[in-house]
Protein backbone atom coordinates (compact mmCIF):
# COMPACT_ATOMS: atom_id res chain seq x y z
CA UNK A 1 0.00 0.00 0.00
CA UNK A 2 1.32 3.72 -0.69
CA UNK A 3 2.09 5.95 1.24
CA UNK A 4 0.82 9.86 1.80
CA UNK A 5 3.43 12.91 1.65
CA UNK A 6 2.63 13.13 5.30
CA UNK A 7 3.67 9.35 6.20
CA UNK A 8 6.55 9.70 3.88
CA UNK A 9 8.06 12.48 5.46
CA UNK A 10 7.61 10.66 8.91
CA UNK A 11 8.87 7.15 7.84
CA UNK A 12 12.41 9.21 6.32
CA UNK A 13 12.46 10.73 9.07
CA UNK A 14 11.93 7.72 11.16
CA UNK A 15 14.64 5.76 9.08
CA UNK A 16 12.02 3.15 8.58
CA UNK A 17 10.78 1.89 4.63
CA UNK A 18 6.96 2.56 5.68
CA UNK A 19 4.31 3.63 8.22
CA UNK A 20 0.69 3.71 8.76
CA UNK A 21 -1.27 5.49 11.26
CA UNK A 22 -1.35 5.50 14.38
CA UNK A 23 2.08 3.78 14.54
CA UNK A 24 4.49 5.63 17.03
CA UNK A 25 7.59 6.64 15.84
CA UNK A 26 10.73 8.71 16.89
CA UNK A 27 11.45 11.05 14.18
CA UNK A 28 14.80 13.54 13.58
CA UNK A 29 14.00 16.90 13.10
CA UNK A 30 15.21 19.29 10.77
CA UNK A 31 14.82 22.41 12.14
CA UNK A 32 12.86 23.94 15.09
CA UNK A 33 11.94 26.87 17.07
CA UNK A 34 10.21 28.73 20.02
CA UNK A 35 8.68 31.87 20.42
CA UNK A 36 9.13 34.71 23.64
CA UNK A 37 6.46 33.22 24.79
CA UNK A 38 7.11 29.33 24.29
CA UNK A 39 11.01 29.44 24.78
CA UNK A 40 11.23 30.69 28.64
CA UNK A 41 9.65 27.82 29.16
CA UNK A 42 11.42 25.46 26.86
CA UNK A 43 15.35 26.72 28.19
CA UNK A 44 13.81 25.85 31.75
CA UNK A 45 12.71 22.32 30.85
CA UNK A 46 15.97 22.35 28.33
CA UNK A 47 18.40 22.87 31.48
CA UNK A 48 16.24 20.46 33.39
CA UNK A 49 17.25 17.58 31.36
CA UNK A 50 20.82 18.62 31.98
CA UNK A 51 22.86 18.48 28.86
CA UNK A 52 24.53 21.32 28.26
CA UNK A 53 24.63 21.75 24.83
CA UNK A 54 21.21 21.86 21.90
CA UNK A 55 21.80 19.23 19.64
CA UNK A 56 22.78 21.41 16.62
CA UNK A 57 23.13 25.38 17.07
CA UNK A 58 22.56 25.44 13.47
CA UNK A 59 19.15 23.50 13.42
CA UNK A 60 17.81 25.58 16.09
CA UNK A 61 16.20 29.58 15.81
CA UNK A 62 14.25 31.80 18.83
CA UNK A 63 12.25 34.20 17.24
CA UNK A 64 10.79 36.99 19.76
CA UNK A 65 7.36 37.77 18.13
CA UNK A 66 4.64 38.00 20.59
CA UNK A 67 4.96 40.58 23.32
CA UNK A 68 7.75 41.98 21.48
CA UNK A 69 9.03 44.59 21.62
CA UNK A 70 8.46 43.95 25.27
CA UNK A 71 4.92 45.52 26.24
CA UNK A 72 5.76 45.55 30.09
CA UNK A 73 8.00 44.42 32.35
CA UNK A 74 6.82 40.78 32.62
CA UNK A 75 7.22 40.24 28.83
CA UNK A 76 10.27 42.38 28.90
CA UNK A 77 12.25 39.65 31.20
CA UNK A 78 10.57 36.60 29.63
CA UNK A 79 12.33 38.21 26.20
CA UNK A 80 15.67 38.51 28.52
CA UNK A 81 15.28 34.60 29.52
CA UNK A 82 15.79 33.64 25.77
CA UNK A 83 18.22 36.51 25.05
CA UNK A 84 20.75 35.37 27.68
CA UNK A 85 20.39 31.40 26.51
CA UNK A 86 20.92 32.29 22.61
CA UNK A 87 24.18 34.09 24.12
CA UNK A 88 25.10 31.61 26.35
CA UNK A 89 25.15 29.07 23.94
CA UNK A 90 25.62 31.19 20.71
CA UNK A 91 23.16 30.01 18.93
CA UNK A 92 22.90 32.02 15.89
CA UNK A 93 19.73 31.99 14.49
CA UNK A 94 18.07 34.29 16.60
CA UNK A 95 15.18 37.29 15.87
CA UNK A 96 15.15 40.15 18.20
CA UNK A 97 13.22 43.57 18.00
CA UNK A 98 13.75 45.04 14.33
CA UNK A 99 14.73 41.56 13.01
CA UNK A 100 12.06 39.75 14.25
CA UNK A 101 8.76 39.60 12.56
CA UNK A 102 6.19 36.64 13.65
CA UNK A 103 7.74 33.62 13.04
CA UNK A 104 5.96 31.64 10.43
CA UNK A 105 6.49 34.34 8.02
CA UNK A 106 9.91 34.94 8.91
CA UNK A 107 11.13 31.58 8.91
CA UNK A 108 9.87 30.12 6.12
CA UNK A 109 11.40 33.71 4.38
CA UNK A 110 14.64 32.62 5.62
CA UNK A 111 14.95 29.70 3.98
CA UNK A 112 14.78 27.69 7.06
CA UNK A 113 11.81 25.29 5.85
CA UNK A 114 12.46 22.88 3.16
CA UNK A 115 9.98 20.46 0.72
CA UNK A 116 10.51 17.31 2.50
CA UNK A 117 12.04 18.10 5.75
CA UNK A 118 10.24 17.82 9.35
CA UNK A 119 9.83 21.08 11.52
CA UNK A 120 8.25 21.56 14.87
CA UNK A 121 7.77 25.12 16.31
CA UNK A 122 6.69 25.64 20.29
CA UNK A 123 3.52 27.38 18.30
CA UNK A 124 0.52 25.75 16.91
CA UNK A 125 0.65 27.77 13.78
CA UNK A 126 3.36 25.59 12.80
CA UNK A 127 1.72 23.57 10.75
CA UNK A 128 1.71 27.01 8.77
CA UNK A 129 4.79 25.37 6.43
CA UNK A 130 3.19 22.49 5.21
CA UNK A 131 2.32 24.97 1.96
CA UNK A 132 6.07 24.17 1.53
CA UNK A 133 5.74 20.32 0.89
CA UNK A 134 6.98 19.72 5.02
CA UNK A 135 5.95 18.18 8.20
CA UNK A 136 5.57 21.02 10.13
CA UNK A 137 3.89 20.65 13.31
CA UNK A 138 3.36 22.51 17.20
CA UNK A 139 4.14 21.37 20.09
CA UNK A 140 4.36 22.58 23.59
CA UNK A 141 7.81 23.81 25.44
CA UNK A 142 8.61 20.53 27.12
CA UNK A 143 8.72 18.85 23.70
CA UNK A 144 10.66 21.54 22.07
CA UNK A 145 13.26 20.98 25.08
CA UNK A 146 13.53 17.40 24.44
CA UNK A 147 13.42 18.27 21.02
CA UNK A 148 16.46 20.58 21.03
CA UNK A 149 18.27 18.36 23.52
CA UNK A 150 18.47 15.07 21.70
CA UNK A 151 17.23 16.69 17.40
CA UNK A 152 14.56 13.70 17.61
CA UNK A 153 10.68 13.44 19.26
CA UNK A 154 7.97 11.28 19.23
CA UNK A 155 4.96 11.31 16.99
CA UNK A 156 1.70 9.65 16.15
CA UNK A 157 1.69 8.85 12.63
CA UNK A 158 -1.98 11.03 11.74
CA UNK A 159 -4.54 9.60 9.13
CA UNK A 160 -4.63 11.75 5.77
CA UNK A 161 -8.00 14.10 4.89
CA UNK A 162 -7.81 15.16 1.63
CA UNK A 163 -9.19 17.84 0.32
CA UNK A 164 -9.52 18.99 -3.77
CA UNK A 165 -10.66 22.33 -4.76
CA UNK A 166 -11.65 22.29 -8.10
CA UNK A 167 -13.75 24.77 -10.09
CA UNK A 168 -12.75 28.84 -10.07
CA UNK A 169 -12.03 31.40 -7.69
CA UNK A 170 -14.64 34.77 -7.90
CA UNK A 171 -12.77 37.98 -7.44
CA UNK A 172 -12.42 39.02 -3.49
CA UNK A 173 -12.53 34.77 -2.57
CA UNK A 174 -8.83 33.71 -1.58
CA UNK A 175 -6.98 31.50 0.35
CA UNK A 176 -8.29 32.22 3.35
CA UNK A 177 -12.03 31.67 2.70
CA UNK A 178 -10.83 28.35 1.43
CA UNK A 179 -9.39 27.06 4.42
CA UNK A 180 -12.90 28.75 6.91
CA UNK A 181 -15.01 27.09 4.49
CA UNK A 182 -13.38 23.77 5.28
CA UNK A 183 -13.44 24.52 9.11
CA UNK A 184 -16.94 25.87 8.77
CA UNK A 185 -17.53 21.96 7.07
CA UNK A 186 -15.90 19.95 9.61
CA UNK A 187 -15.81 21.72 12.75
CA UNK A 188 -12.99 22.70 15.07
CA UNK A 189 -12.30 19.06 15.98
CA UNK A 190 -12.82 17.78 12.18
CA UNK A 191 -9.38 16.86 11.76
CA UNK A 192 -8.22 16.08 15.28
CA UNK A 193 -4.91 14.01 15.01
CA UNK A 194 -5.23 13.85 11.60
CA UNK A 195 -3.04 15.36 8.13
CA UNK A 196 -4.96 17.79 6.03
CA UNK A 197 -3.69 17.35 2.85
CA UNK A 198 -5.10 20.46 0.41
CA UNK A 199 -4.96 19.62 -3.46
CA UNK A 200 -6.59 20.43 -6.84
CA UNK A 201 -6.39 22.87 -9.43
CA UNK A 202 -7.40 25.86 -7.60
CA UNK A 203 -4.29 25.52 -5.22
CA UNK A 204 -2.14 27.21 -8.71
CA UNK A 205 -4.91 29.86 -9.00
CA UNK A 206 -2.89 31.14 -5.56
CA UNK A 207 -0.06 32.81 -4.61
CA UNK A 208 1.98 31.20 -2.46
CA UNK A 209 1.57 33.73 0.32
CA UNK A 210 -2.78 32.47 -0.12
CA UNK A 211 -1.51 28.69 0.27
CA UNK A 212 0.13 29.60 3.74
CA UNK A 213 -3.16 30.67 4.97
CA UNK A 214 -4.51 27.61 4.42
CA UNK A 215 -2.47 25.22 5.90
CA UNK A 216 -1.86 27.86 8.29
CA UNK A 217 -5.47 27.02 9.80
CA UNK A 218 -5.49 23.11 9.80
CA UNK A 219 -4.90 23.63 13.70
CA UNK A 220 -8.00 25.35 14.04
CA UNK A 221 -9.73 22.08 12.73
CA UNK A 222 -7.69 19.73 15.08
CA UNK A 223 -5.09 18.87 12.90
CA UNK A 224 -1.42 18.11 13.13
CA UNK A 225 -0.78 19.15 10.45
CA UNK A 226 -1.70 20.67 7.00
CA UNK A 227 0.10 19.93 4.33
CA UNK A 228 0.29 20.61 -0.01
CA UNK A 229 2.84 18.90 -2.30
CA UNK A 230 5.27 20.95 -3.58
CA UNK A 231 5.10 22.73 -7.28
CA UNK A 232 6.95 24.39 -9.39
CA UNK A 233 5.53 27.71 -7.98
CA UNK A 234 7.42 26.26 -4.45
CA UNK A 235 10.16 24.83 -5.39
CA UNK A 236 11.20 28.44 -7.41
CA UNK A 237 10.43 30.33 -4.05
CA UNK A 238 12.00 27.85 -2.26
CA UNK A 239 15.57 27.86 -4.35
CA UNK A 240 15.85 31.29 -4.11
CA UNK A 241 16.04 31.01 0.12
CA UNK A 242 17.42 26.98 1.07
CA UNK A 243 19.86 26.94 3.79
CA UNK A 244 20.34 23.62 2.92
CA UNK A 245 20.04 20.97 0.01
CA UNK A 246 16.52 19.43 0.07
CA UNK A 247 14.52 16.61 -1.37
CA UNK A 248 11.17 16.99 -1.87
CA UNK A 249 8.41 14.17 -1.01
CA UNK A 250 5.56 13.56 -2.91
CA UNK A 251 2.98 10.81 -2.24
CA UNK A 252 2.27 7.66 -3.77
CA UNK A 253 -0.34 7.36 -6.01
CA UNK A 254 -2.25 4.50 -4.47
CA UNK A 255 -1.77 6.23 -0.66
CA UNK A 256 -4.65 5.71 1.62
CA UNK A 257 -7.03 8.57 2.93
CA UNK A 258 -9.11 8.39 5.90
CA UNK A 259 -11.60 10.60 3.86
CA UNK A 260 -11.68 12.44 0.59
CA UNK A 261 -13.51 15.92 0.31
CA UNK A 262 -14.00 17.83 -3.24
CA UNK A 263 -14.93 21.23 -3.42
CA UNK A 264 -16.09 22.86 -6.26
CA UNK A 265 -15.09 27.36 -5.51
CA UNK A 266 -16.78 28.46 -8.02
CA UNK A 267 -20.01 29.78 -7.09
CA UNK A 268 -17.90 30.52 -3.60
CA UNK A 269 -18.27 34.09 -1.68
CA UNK A 270 -15.87 35.44 0.60
CA UNK A 271 -17.15 34.33 4.52
CA UNK A 272 -16.14 35.04 7.87
CA UNK A 273 -16.10 33.16 11.01
CA UNK A 274 -18.25 35.04 13.49
CA UNK A 275 -17.28 34.71 17.14
CA UNK A 276 -16.83 32.79 19.07
CA UNK A 277 -15.32 30.11 17.30
CA UNK A 278 -12.86 29.36 13.92
CA UNK A 279 -15.66 27.17 12.25
CA UNK A 280 -18.73 29.37 13.01
CA UNK A 281 -18.40 30.62 9.28
CA UNK A 282 -20.82 32.06 6.72
CA UNK A 283 -20.89 33.86 3.79
CA UNK A 284 -19.63 37.72 4.13
CA UNK A 285 -23.02 39.12 3.21
CA UNK A 286 -25.18 36.69 5.83
CA UNK A 287 -23.28 38.92 8.36
CA UNK A 288 -23.43 42.36 6.35
CA UNK A 289 -24.25 45.56 8.56
CA UNK A 290 -22.56 44.26 11.95
CA UNK A 291 -20.92 47.39 13.05
CA UNK A 292 -17.57 47.41 13.72
CA UNK A 293 -15.17 49.15 16.52
CA UNK A 294 -11.50 47.76 14.96
CA UNK A 295 -9.82 46.03 12.09
CA UNK A 296 -7.35 44.01 12.34
CA UNK A 297 -4.49 43.41 9.17
CA UNK A 298 -1.29 41.14 9.66
CA UNK A 299 -0.75 37.82 11.41
CA UNK A 300 0.80 34.92 10.22
CA UNK A 301 -2.21 33.76 8.77
CA UNK A 302 -2.72 37.08 6.76
CA UNK A 303 0.26 39.51 6.82
CA UNK A 304 2.34 38.67 3.84
CA UNK A 305 3.22 40.69 0.73
CA UNK A 306 -0.20 39.57 -0.74
CA UNK A 307 -2.23 40.34 1.60
CA UNK A 308 -1.27 44.04 2.39
CA UNK A 309 -1.62 44.12 -1.50
CA UNK A 310 -5.41 42.83 -1.22
CA UNK A 311 -6.29 45.10 1.30
CA UNK A 312 -4.18 47.74 -0.50
CA UNK A 313 -6.72 47.02 -3.34
CA UNK A 314 -9.63 47.97 -1.20
CA UNK A 315 -7.90 51.03 0.40
CA UNK A 316 -6.27 53.21 -1.99
CA UNK A 317 -8.23 56.29 -2.58
CA UNK A 318 -10.64 55.88 0.42
CA UNK A 319 -10.31 56.66 4.09
CA UNK A 320 -11.25 54.52 7.30
CA UNK A 321 -14.60 55.35 8.76
CA UNK A 322 -13.99 57.78 11.45
CA UNK A 323 -15.49 55.15 13.98
CA UNK A 324 -13.25 52.65 13.22
CA UNK A 325 -9.56 51.56 14.06
CA UNK A 326 -7.50 49.89 11.02
CA UNK A 327 -4.17 48.32 12.46
CA UNK A 328 -2.27 47.00 9.67
CA UNK A 329 1.06 44.63 11.07
CA UNK A 330 3.45 43.51 8.27
CA UNK A 331 4.20 40.11 9.22
CA UNK A 332 8.09 40.67 9.10
CA UNK A 333 10.58 43.52 8.56
CA UNK A 334 10.93 42.22 4.61
CA UNK A 335 7.46 42.13 3.96
CA UNK A 336 7.03 45.76 5.92
CA UNK A 337 10.04 46.80 3.10
CA UNK A 338 8.37 45.61 0.10
CA UNK A 339 4.75 46.67 0.99
CA UNK A 340 6.37 50.40 1.66
CA UNK A 341 8.51 49.81 -1.76
CA UNK A 342 5.29 48.88 -3.55
CA UNK A 343 3.29 52.16 -2.11
CA UNK A 344 1.46 50.03 0.29
CA UNK A 345 2.28 51.68 3.43
CA UNK A 346 1.52 55.02 1.95
CA UNK A 347 -1.91 53.83 1.29
CA UNK A 348 -2.78 52.52 4.75
CA UNK A 349 -1.45 55.31 6.48
CA UNK A 350 -3.55 57.34 4.01
CA UNK A 351 -6.57 56.00 4.66
CA UNK A 352 -5.73 56.31 8.50
CA UNK A 353 -4.31 52.91 9.74
CA UNK A 354 -1.81 52.66 12.14
CA UNK A 355 0.89 50.55 10.95
CA UNK A 356 3.21 48.49 12.88
CA UNK A 357 6.18 46.85 13.31
CA UNK A 358 5.98 43.44 12.93
CA UNK A 359 4.59 41.76 16.10
CA UNK A 360 1.61 39.21 16.49
CA UNK A 361 0.35 42.06 18.36
CA UNK A 362 -3.16 42.38 19.24
CA UNK A 363 -3.89 38.73 17.32
CA UNK A 364 -3.41 37.33 21.24
CA UNK A 365 -4.98 40.15 22.90
CA UNK A 366 -1.78 41.02 24.61
CA UNK A 367 -0.97 44.55 23.20
CA UNK A 368 -1.46 46.92 19.90
CA UNK A 369 -4.98 46.95 19.64
CA UNK A 370 -6.45 45.28 22.42
CA UNK A 371 -10.45 45.09 22.98
CA UNK A 372 -12.82 46.46 25.22
CA UNK A 373 -16.09 44.73 26.74
CA UNK A 374 -18.59 44.68 23.54
CA UNK A 375 -16.56 45.46 21.03
CA UNK A 376 -16.43 44.19 17.62
CA UNK A 377 -13.65 43.45 15.41
CA UNK A 378 -12.80 42.04 12.12
CA UNK A 379 -9.39 40.25 11.77
CA UNK A 380 -7.29 38.54 9.28
CA UNK A 381 -6.28 35.89 12.45
CA UNK A 382 -7.25 32.79 12.77
CA UNK A 383 -8.84 32.93 16.32
CA UNK A 384 -11.72 34.46 17.71
CA UNK A 385 -12.39 32.70 20.73
CA UNK A 386 -13.99 34.25 24.01
CA UNK A 387 -11.76 36.66 25.10
CA UNK A 388 -8.91 36.07 22.61
CA UNK A 389 -8.29 39.78 21.58
CA UNK A 390 -9.58 41.30 24.89
CA UNK A 391 -12.26 41.24 26.91
CA UNK A 392 -14.08 38.34 27.30
CA UNK A 393 -16.96 40.55 26.28
CA UNK A 394 -15.98 41.66 23.10
CA UNK A 395 -16.18 39.69 19.44
CA UNK A 396 -14.43 39.00 17.02
CA UNK A 397 -15.04 38.10 13.08
CA UNK A 398 -12.26 36.17 11.15
CA UNK A 399 -12.39 36.88 7.41
CA UNK A 400 -9.54 37.89 4.82
CA UNK A 401 -7.65 41.03 4.11
CA UNK A 402 -10.13 42.81 1.94
CA UNK A 403 -13.13 42.31 3.65
CA UNK A 404 -11.41 43.69 6.90
CA UNK A 405 -10.25 46.84 4.47
CA UNK A 406 -13.97 46.92 3.43
CA UNK A 407 -15.49 47.02 7.10
CA UNK A 408 -12.45 49.15 8.15
CA UNK A 409 -13.96 51.59 5.56
CA UNK A 410 -18.06 51.04 5.62
CA UNK A 411 -17.88 51.19 9.23
CA UNK A 412 -19.82 47.55 9.67
CA UNK A 413 -19.31 44.28 7.50
CA UNK A 414 -19.25 44.27 3.84
CA UNK A 415 -18.84 42.59 0.66
CA UNK A 416 -15.71 44.50 -0.56
CA UNK A 417 -17.11 44.84 -4.06
CA UNK A 418 -19.65 46.76 -2.66
CA UNK A 419 -16.51 49.03 -1.29
CA UNK A 420 -14.77 48.91 -4.24
CA UNK A 421 -17.81 49.14 -7.02
CA UNK A 422 -16.56 47.10 -9.55
CA UNK A 423 -12.92 44.59 -8.56
CA UNK A 424 -9.56 45.91 -9.90
CA UNK A 425 -7.96 44.16 -12.22
CA UNK A 426 -4.61 42.77 -10.85
CA UNK B 1 -1.93 5.57 41.58
CA UNK B 2 -5.22 6.54 42.58
CA UNK B 3 -6.78 9.97 42.42
CA UNK B 4 -10.32 10.86 44.20
CA UNK B 5 -11.99 14.44 44.18
CA UNK B 6 -15.12 16.85 43.57
CA UNK B 7 -15.56 16.73 39.69
CA UNK B 8 -15.83 20.07 38.24
CA UNK B 9 -18.09 19.88 34.22
CA UNK B 10 -16.89 21.90 31.66
CA UNK B 11 -18.54 22.27 28.26
CA UNK B 12 -17.27 20.90 24.95
CA UNK B 13 -14.08 22.57 22.96
CA UNK B 14 -12.90 24.51 26.02
CA UNK B 15 -9.86 26.21 24.09
CA UNK B 16 -6.51 27.13 25.96
CA UNK B 17 -7.69 30.91 25.36
CA UNK B 18 -10.49 30.02 27.93
CA UNK B 19 -8.52 27.71 29.87
CA UNK B 20 -5.44 30.79 30.42
CA UNK B 21 -5.25 34.19 28.61
CA UNK B 22 -3.06 34.82 25.88
CA UNK B 23 -2.49 38.29 28.00
CA UNK B 24 -1.38 36.24 31.59
CA UNK B 25 1.05 34.14 29.70
CA UNK B 26 3.95 36.53 30.95
CA UNK B 27 5.38 34.10 33.39
CA UNK B 28 5.82 30.16 33.61
CA UNK B 29 4.66 29.66 37.54
CA UNK B 30 2.09 27.12 37.45
CA UNK B 31 0.54 29.15 40.95
CA UNK B 32 0.72 32.12 39.44
CA UNK B 33 -0.53 31.11 35.93
CA UNK B 34 -3.57 29.06 37.95
CA UNK B 35 -4.77 32.61 39.84
CA UNK B 36 -6.23 33.50 36.39
CA UNK B 37 -7.33 29.64 35.45
CA UNK B 38 -10.39 29.70 33.64
CA UNK B 39 -10.93 33.24 33.86
CA UNK B 40 -12.66 34.62 30.63
CA UNK B 41 -14.65 31.44 30.41
CA UNK B 42 -16.59 31.96 34.25
CA UNK B 43 -14.68 34.36 36.38
CA UNK B 44 -16.25 32.77 39.69
CA UNK B 45 -15.00 29.48 38.80
CA UNK B 46 -11.81 29.70 40.00
CA UNK B 47 -12.64 30.25 43.56
CA UNK B 48 -14.65 26.63 43.46
CA UNK B 49 -11.60 24.43 42.76
CA UNK B 50 -9.98 22.80 45.17
CA UNK B 51 -6.28 20.66 45.45
CA UNK B 52 -7.58 17.67 44.09
CA UNK B 53 -10.75 18.47 42.40
CA UNK B 54 -11.11 16.98 39.00
CA UNK B 55 -12.46 18.20 35.51
CA UNK B 56 -15.06 16.98 33.33
CA UNK B 57 -15.31 18.30 29.97
CA UNK B 58 -16.68 17.48 26.96
CA UNK B 59 -15.14 17.35 23.28
CA UNK B 60 -11.86 18.16 22.15
CA UNK B 61 -10.50 19.98 25.32
CA UNK B 62 -7.42 21.96 25.09
CA UNK B 63 -7.95 23.17 21.59
CA UNK B 64 -5.96 26.13 20.66
CA UNK B 65 -2.93 27.38 21.19
CA UNK B 66 0.60 25.19 22.36
CA UNK B 67 0.71 26.97 25.27
CA UNK B 68 1.86 24.60 27.83
CA UNK B 69 0.90 27.18 30.43
CA UNK B 70 -2.64 25.64 29.65
CA UNK B 71 -1.79 22.49 31.56
CA UNK B 72 0.34 24.45 34.03
CA UNK B 73 -2.55 26.50 35.15
CA UNK B 74 -4.40 22.93 35.80
CA UNK B 75 -1.63 21.75 37.62
CA UNK B 76 -0.93 25.23 39.74
CA UNK B 77 -4.77 24.88 40.83
CA UNK B 78 -4.02 21.60 42.42
CA UNK B 79 -6.05 19.50 39.70
CA UNK B 80 -4.14 16.33 38.84
CA UNK B 81 -6.60 14.49 36.41
CA UNK B 82 -8.86 15.39 33.20
CA UNK B 83 -11.48 13.28 32.38
CA UNK B 84 -13.25 14.33 28.77
CA UNK B 85 -14.75 12.98 26.00
CA UNK B 86 -11.96 13.73 23.53
CA UNK B 87 -8.63 16.10 23.94
CA UNK B 88 -7.08 18.38 21.10
CA UNK B 89 -3.86 16.50 20.31
CA UNK B 90 -0.93 19.15 21.74
CA UNK B 91 -3.23 19.78 24.67
CA UNK B 92 -2.70 15.72 25.15
CA UNK B 93 0.82 16.10 24.72
CA UNK B 94 1.98 19.06 26.68
CA UNK B 95 -0.24 17.61 29.74
CA UNK B 96 0.92 13.87 29.61
CA UNK B 97 4.43 15.54 29.18
CA UNK B 98 4.15 17.47 32.31
CA UNK B 99 2.23 14.86 34.47
CA UNK B 100 -1.01 15.92 33.80
CA UNK B 101 -3.21 12.94 33.64
CA UNK B 102 -5.67 12.82 30.66
CA UNK B 103 -8.51 9.83 30.50
CA UNK B 104 -10.89 10.04 27.41
CA UNK B 105 -14.04 8.75 28.70
CA UNK B 106 -17.28 9.94 26.53
CA UNK B 107 -19.54 7.92 29.20
CA UNK B 108 -18.15 10.06 31.85
CA UNK B 109 -18.35 13.18 30.00
CA UNK B 110 -21.98 12.63 29.89
CA UNK B 111 -23.14 11.28 33.17
CA UNK B 112 -20.83 13.09 35.53
CA UNK B 113 -22.63 16.06 36.66
CA UNK B 114 -20.98 19.22 39.14
CA UNK B 115 -19.97 18.61 42.45
CA UNK B 116 -20.12 14.58 42.05
CA UNK B 117 -17.58 12.67 43.76
CA UNK B 118 -15.41 10.19 41.56
CA UNK B 119 -12.27 8.14 42.03
CA UNK B 120 -10.36 7.18 39.35
CA UNK B 121 -7.33 4.20 38.77
CA UNK B 122 -5.40 5.76 35.40
CA UNK B 123 -3.91 2.20 34.76
CA UNK B 124 -7.09 0.47 34.41
CA UNK B 125 -8.91 3.31 33.29
CA UNK B 126 -11.83 2.89 36.48
CA UNK B 127 -13.84 5.99 36.71
CA UNK B 128 -16.01 5.58 39.76
CA UNK B 129 -18.82 7.72 40.37
CA UNK B 130 -19.04 7.97 43.80
CA UNK B 131 -22.04 10.25 44.01
CA UNK B 132 -23.93 7.97 41.78
CA UNK B 133 -23.16 4.73 42.36
CA UNK B 134 -21.79 4.69 38.95
CA UNK B 135 -18.90 3.24 36.86
CA UNK B 136 -17.32 4.54 33.96
CA UNK B 137 -14.79 3.05 31.74
CA UNK B 138 -12.28 5.27 30.28
CA UNK B 139 -9.89 4.80 27.45
CA UNK B 140 -6.43 2.87 28.51
CA UNK B 141 -3.92 5.66 28.67
CA UNK B 142 -1.30 3.82 25.67
CA UNK B 143 1.72 2.17 27.11
CA UNK B 144 4.06 5.26 25.93
CA UNK B 145 2.06 7.91 27.75
CA UNK B 146 1.79 5.42 30.80
CA UNK B 147 6.04 5.44 30.77
CA UNK B 148 6.04 9.12 30.67
CA UNK B 149 3.60 9.32 33.85
CA UNK B 150 5.97 6.76 35.23
CA UNK B 151 9.31 8.56 34.80
CA UNK B 152 7.53 11.79 36.18
CA UNK B 153 7.20 13.29 32.62
CA UNK B 154 8.35 14.07 29.16
CA UNK B 155 12.26 15.81 30.46
CA UNK B 156 12.64 12.89 33.64
CA UNK B 157 11.88 10.56 30.66
CA UNK B 158 14.00 12.16 28.42
CA UNK B 159 17.29 12.10 31.16
CA UNK B 160 16.65 8.42 31.58
CA UNK B 161 16.88 7.54 27.85
CA UNK B 162 19.98 10.29 27.45
CA UNK B 163 21.84 8.10 29.94
CA UNK B 164 20.87 4.81 28.06
CA UNK B 165 22.14 6.24 24.99
CA UNK B 166 25.47 7.16 27.08
S1 LIG C 1 0.08 35.92 14.72
FE1 LIG C 1 -1.42 35.15 16.17
S2 LIG C 1 -1.78 33.04 15.59
FE2 LIG C 1 0.10 33.69 14.55
S3 LIG C 1 1.76 33.08 15.92
FE3 LIG C 1 1.21 35.17 16.46
S4 LIG C 1 -0.30 34.98 18.12
FE4 LIG C 1 -0.15 32.99 17.11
Amino acid sequence: MGMTITEKILARHAGLPAVKPGDLVECRVDMLFANDITAPLAIQQFERIGVDRVFDPDRVAFVLDHYSPAKDIASAEQCRITREFVRKHGLPHFYDVGRAGVAHVLLAEEGFVLPGELFVGADSHTCNHGALGAFATGVGSSDLAAAMATGRLWFRVPHTLKFVFKGTLRPWVTGKDLVLRVIGDIGVDGARYAAMEFSGPVLQQLSLDERFSITNMAVEAGAKNGIMEPDEVVLEWVQLRARRPFEPVYGDSDAEYAAVYEYDVTDMEPVVAAPPSPDNVVPVTEVQGVRVDQCFIGTCTNGRIEDLRQAARVLAGRRVHPEVRLIVIPATPHVYRQALEEGLIQIFLEAGAAVSTATCGPCIGGHMGVLADGEVCVSTSSRNFIGRMGHRGSRVYLSNPAVAAAAAVAGKIVHPAEVVGSPVAV
Amino acid sequence: MEFQGRAHRLGDHIDTDLIIAGRYLVTTDPQRLAEHLFEDLDPALRSRIRPGDILVAGENFGQGSSREHAPLAILGAGVRVVVAASFARIFYRNAFNNGLVLLECPEAAQSVQDGDGLRIVPETGEIRNLTRNQVYRARPIPPFMQQLVEAGGLIPYVQQRLRILR
